[in-house]
């Protein structure tokens, strides 16, 4: 084990609700007390809109605002600040890829590659510019173990036109690791771009968007300890400087004329209307919280409690993992036999543990697996072996009061 | 066999144990007349249930009576349908319409996570139930 000790003591939410074990982590993470001040301290101290100001404060407002694409850019290691763009959320990053990029190479000739293991984010949108433009979707299949099925990615890549691969960096539902480089690397040879979902890595897995080289990366802050209603999406330079805007408005336009609006360069063109100036900021300061702990061996601790909580669990009898790829992080999902995931999460909740049930936002998976949903708990950074010693106990007490 | 909304409310105001009360909620569920798999049929689901909850319903116009048939595939759920087939059997649509649902699972002493009202999954069958007996009840 390492030295590195969950911080709890830093997350108001979990000292203020003991004793309940916060096992939600994928669904949305807590905020340390650092993100909480970062937005109190704008808040009281500099908040003004931003890029337009003659004034001090504006001023003030605007360096915070671009610091924290700084920020953002060195976290997943763009090469420059300007390929940062600033949205809602992941769910809204996929969007602003589906509805400006994809109709550029979309077409009855073209496909988009997705697979069974997606978000309905990553899932939907594609689904809905591909009927638009009349392209061609498909799913790559997953293995029964939960890994990506890479032969049948192969297949398809060589059997239809493939214009835009849209994967996930990590499963929200199995924890799968999916090898984005191995995949960049096959979907490039074949002249496709590749999209990644990235809400569940952000929080785990150190980013190198040079390193995985793909074209285009989505994450959201609310699941890396930052504020809700915020979120990231990298792109590759020359394909943001090739796409037209999505929202008009202000911010966005260098000049507008009844004729003729020309618009900023990215990221601005794609930041249409006033934007969350105070989301960038709390998440920066995530980001800053978030690289202390893995100074401190971070990392490595969150894959030895995924380890622990999963042997524990499975000395549970007739519990199954839903999802045993080699390389996982975050999610642990499970069923146990002649239980319904439903009646388990409501028992752990009555004692306390708060997980998920259900299809969580992934049906497709679920009908791929033949499961009606599962249980899953999620770790973030200041889950111990202590709360997963809890969730075992809770979950022992469930089981039998079912199985009476 | 259904049981008596009286004996349903007597006995969890008796049971003060958390483990007790759902013990009881199952038993509840066991005793539910069920839904076989055939007629369990996607057009008898009630959407936006976290477990899959069937709903069947048939108005006997002559007797004024909506009945309820209900089902579902989590056992914690069936025990609260089975408190709901309590309330709601052999009822007139006014008289369904007219009851204080939210006020009745309120004053059940039920666990204070487990109220159907608080969304655990009966809410939307509750909403369900009540929009049927209004196209029945002019």
């Amino acid at each position: 084990m390492t030295t590195f000790v969950p911080p709890k003591q830093d997350f108001p939410l979990l000292v203020n609700r003991e004793p309940i074990v916060y096992l939600d982590n994928a669904a949305t993470t807590q905020k340390p007390d650092v993100v909480i001040n970062a937005l109190v301290d704008y808040y009281s101290q500099s908040n003004a809109n931003v890029h337009r100001g003659v004034h001090q404060i504006s001023d003030e407002a605007t360096g915070m605002f671009e610091d924290a694409r700084k920020t953002v850019a060195k976290f997943v290691n763009a090469s420059a600040p300007d390929q940062i763009l600033f949205t809602r959320g992941t769910t809204e990053s996929l969007n602003l890829v589906a509805y400006t990029y994809a109709p550029m190479v979309l077409n009855d000739q073209t496909t988009v590659l997705i697979t069974e293991m997606e978000h309905h984010s990553n899932f939907v949108p594609w689904q809905l510019i591909c009927e638009c433009m009349g392209a061609k979707i498909l799913a790559v299949k997953v293995n029964s173990d939960g890994t990506l099925n890479l032969d049948h990615f192969r297949e398809l890549l060589t059997a239809n036109q493939v214009a835009i691969v849209a994967i996930n960096h990590v499963s929200n539902v199995l924890g799968t690791i999916n090898p984005i480089r191995e995949i960049t690397k096959l979907a490039h040879e074949r002249d496709a771009k590749v999209v990644i979902d990235g809400a569940q890595a952000a929080a785990h897995v150190d980013l190198d968007v040079q390193e995985l080289d793909c074209d285009f990366y989505a994450f959201s802050s609310h699941k890396m300890y930052g504020p809700t209603g915020f979120g990231i999406l990298y792109g590759r330079a020359e394909l943001l400087r090739e796409m037209g805007p999505w929202q008009g408005g202000g911010e966005m336009i260098k000049h507008v004329s009844l004729e003729k609006t020309t618009f900023q360069e990215p990221p601005h063109k794609f930041e249409a209307g006033t934007p969350d100036i105070s989301g960038a900021i709390g998440l920066a300061a995530a980001i800053e919280y978030l690289a202390q702990q893995q100074s401190r061996g971070l990392s490595q601790f969150e894959g030895q409690l995924l380890s622990y909580a999963t042997d524990t669990l499975l000395e549970l009898d007739g519990l199954r993992v839903i999802g045993t790829a080699p390389e996982k992080c975050g999610a642990l999902s499970f069923l146990v036999d002649g239980t319904h995931p439903h009646d388990l999460g409501t028992l752990l909740n009555e004692q306390q543990v708060a997980v998920r049930t259900g299809h969580h936002c992934a049906i497709p998976l679920m009908e791929a697996l033949a499961i009606p949903g599962t249980v899953r708990a999620s770790f973030g950074l200041y889950n111990s072996k202590k709360d997963v010693d809890r969730l075992y106990e809770a979950l022992k007490t469930a089981v039998r009061i079912l199985r009476k | 066999m259904l049981h008596d909304l009286e004996e349903i409310q007597e006995s969890i105001q008796f049971l003060s144990d958390w483990e007790d009360k759902y013990s009881y909620i199952l038993e509840l569920g066991d005793s539910l007349p069920g839904i076989p798999d055939a007629e369990r049929r996607p057009e008898y689901l009630v959407e936006g249930c976290q477990s899959s909850v069937w709903l069947l319903t048939e108005y006997d116009s002559v007797e004024d009576i909506l009945s309820l048939r209900m089902d579902s595939d989590a056992h914690i759920v069936r025990g609260l349908i089975a408190i709901l087939l309590s309330v709601y059997s052999d009822q007139s649509p006014r008289d369904i319409l007219s009851f204080g649902i939210t006020e009745f699972f309120d004053e059940l002493d039920l666990l204070k996570h487990l109220s159907p009202i608080r969304g655990n999954g009966l809410r939307a069958l509750i909403q369900k139930i009540r929009s049927v007996a209004s196209q029945y009840h002019s």
